[in-house]
């Protein structure tokens, strides 16, 4: 008889690129990370590393936490007084809570989209060029460089390029949302936090969100919440799992979605949770 | 390890798809049991009748088969499922493929029965055959069992079976190579006989096929072309876990 043949890896065989976090660079580090609001404790000991260039989803069911996680990426919690942390979150290695960070210029790095889109109530233009407006640019010909490229990285700049001058509210809701995108595309970040993105939006518009988060991986790293897990599914390159405050299971999506290996996860993504 | 219940789906309509799905699967098990059986029954017992019967009713399993793909489909575009559910969704396209082709299988050794029915008997090939015949037709049963409970350490061993399956069918190629040497009159005979061997061998490899998925269903674990020791060792790690 013929015995079976060694064990080639599947990875070599399909040409696939196999997700593993371990060779990721890391962006965010959360370290024993734990968040209270007042005695009320939500975060609780979260140790997790964010790659950098690559999409990571949290999912969970409502109230486990992960738009606090997200949230404290770039201090948005700083504006709650009964907020106390405990561990560390870094930022490439620098701690952001340390009293040496300037908030103004980690938010300029870490930008943030939320659930409702919400454009200033200006033009197209001055929405995209607002950012860079403070950061003290004015040359028209390079804020018209910026704008352009900002929502042509957007993907929606055919759409808009005759239209610049029109108000921004009068857009439809997936093309606010992903002016706002444009906008935290503008001042190139890092890093772009999107809370519940495409929650509000209809099923197109929120595919055409979906398409521009994996682009948007080209050039920055994306950290996104969605209640929707098919969305995680297709959009992330790794999962978190939170539930009540702790990271249930952490890992490249492919294999949370699955084969995850905690039962809760299991429960959670098949919708057995109840 | 044994497949674990991990409790009901919030949609009650999901767990009766899942249900339904399973139990029609092995409705077309026991069905294509059957099948094996009376090919089994109709070449040894040289029974024309049986054997056409056999012969003629693949059908029955083939329309299933694509009803069952069906179901599947509209279950992944309705529930998109996930984790465990996805993988028996897999595993359950992937079984009636194996099951469909058993069914063939049983089809053709029911073609041959015909035709050796209608010649003289020759019984010393049928106790080969029969030995053959018994050992692949508990080798599915069991097969189709562990796919019932989801038993992972049985489909192991079941699967391992299918080594002796190998042997014995390779024994009945060199018995049937002497009389073809000895008589060249019963070459036609012998031929029949071996490809009938033959599909029984076939049958117990798309037994072990099933009881690779019900692996890969359970400890989410593609066991395909690895060596069993592989296997023992990677189960074994995830037990760890």
């Amino acid at each position: 008889m013929i015995m079976a043949a060694p064990k080639i890896s599947q990875d070599i065989l399909l040409n696939r690129e196999s997700m593993n976090i371990e060779n990721e660079f890391p962006c965010f580090e959360c370290k024993d990370f734990g968040l209270y609001y007042g005695s009320a404790q939500a975060l609780n000991n979260i140790n997790l590393v964010i790659p950098e260039k690559r999409v990571t989803a949290f999912i969970g069911p409502s109230g486990c936490g992960k738009s606090t996680l997200l949230r404290c990426m770039n201090r948005m919690n700083d504006l709650i007084d009964s907020v106390r942390l405990e561990g560390k979150m870094s930022l490439h290695g620098e701690d952001i809570n340390a009293k040496s960070i300037n908030v103004a210029e980690l938010r300029r790095k870490v930008g943030m989209v939320f659930q409702k889109p919400n454009p200033f109530p200006k033009t197209i233009y001055e929405n995209v060029a607002y950012g860079l407006r403070l950061q003290g640019v004015n040359k028209k010909r390079v804020l018209d460089e910026r704008v352009e490229w900002a929502l042509k990285g957007a993907a929606m700049w055919d759409e808009v390029k005759d239209r610049l001058q029109d108000n921004a509210l009068g857009l439809s809701g997936g093309q606010q949302q992903r002016l706002v995108i444009a906008r935290a595309v503008a001042i190139q970040p890092e890093v772009i936090l999107l809370d519940e993105p495409a929650s509000a939006l209809d099923p197109i518009s929120t595919l055409k969100i979906e398409e521009l988060i994996i682009e948007l991986k080209q050039n920055f790293t994306v950290v996104i919440v969605t209640h929707n897990m098919q969305q995680a599914a297709r959009v992330s390159d790794y999962t978190a799992f939170l539930y009540i405050g702790e990271l249930i299971e952490y890992g490249a999506t492919d294999q949370l979605f699955t084969n995850p290996k905690q039962k809760q996860t299991e429960d959670y993504i098949t919708g057995r949770y109840g | 390890m044994v497949y674990q219940d991990i409790g009901q789906h919030i949609s009650h309509q999901f767990d009766e798809d899942l249900e339904s799905l399973r139990s029609k699967v092995l409705n077309m098990g026991g069905m294509v049991e059957k099948q094996v059986e009376n090919a089994l029954e109709a070449l040894i017992r040289s029974d024309s009748s049986l054997a056409e019967e056999v012969a003629t009713s693949d059908y029955k399993i083939n329309s299933m088969e694509v009803a069952i793909d069906e179901e599947c489909t509209h279950i992944i575009a309705r529930r998109q499922p996930a984790a465990s559910d996805l993988r028996l969704v897999v595993t359950v396209i992937k079984t009636i493929t194996d099951l469909e082709r058993i069914g063939d299988e049983a089809e053709k050794i029911g073609r041959h029965a015909v035709k050796l029915a209608t010649v003289e008997r020759t019984p010393t090939y049928f106790s080969e055959i029969k030995h053959l015949g018994e050992q692949v037709r508990k080798m599915l049963h069991n097969s189709l069992d562990a796919f019932a409970r989801m038993d992972v350490e049985n489909a192991l061993k079941i699967a391992q079976g299918d080594r002796e399956i190998n042997e014995e069918y390779d024994a009945i190629t060199r018995l049937l190579i002497t009389y073809m040497m000895e008589d060249p009159r019963a070459i036609k005979r012998s031929l029949r006989v071996m490809w009938c061997a033959r599909s029984l061998e076939r049958i117990g490899d798309h037994a072990k096929n099933i009881c690779e998925y019900v692996i890969y269903t359970v400890a989410g674990k593609d066991i395909r072309h690895t060596s069993f020791s592989q296997v023992k060792s990677e189960l074994a790690d995830l037990e760890d876990e």
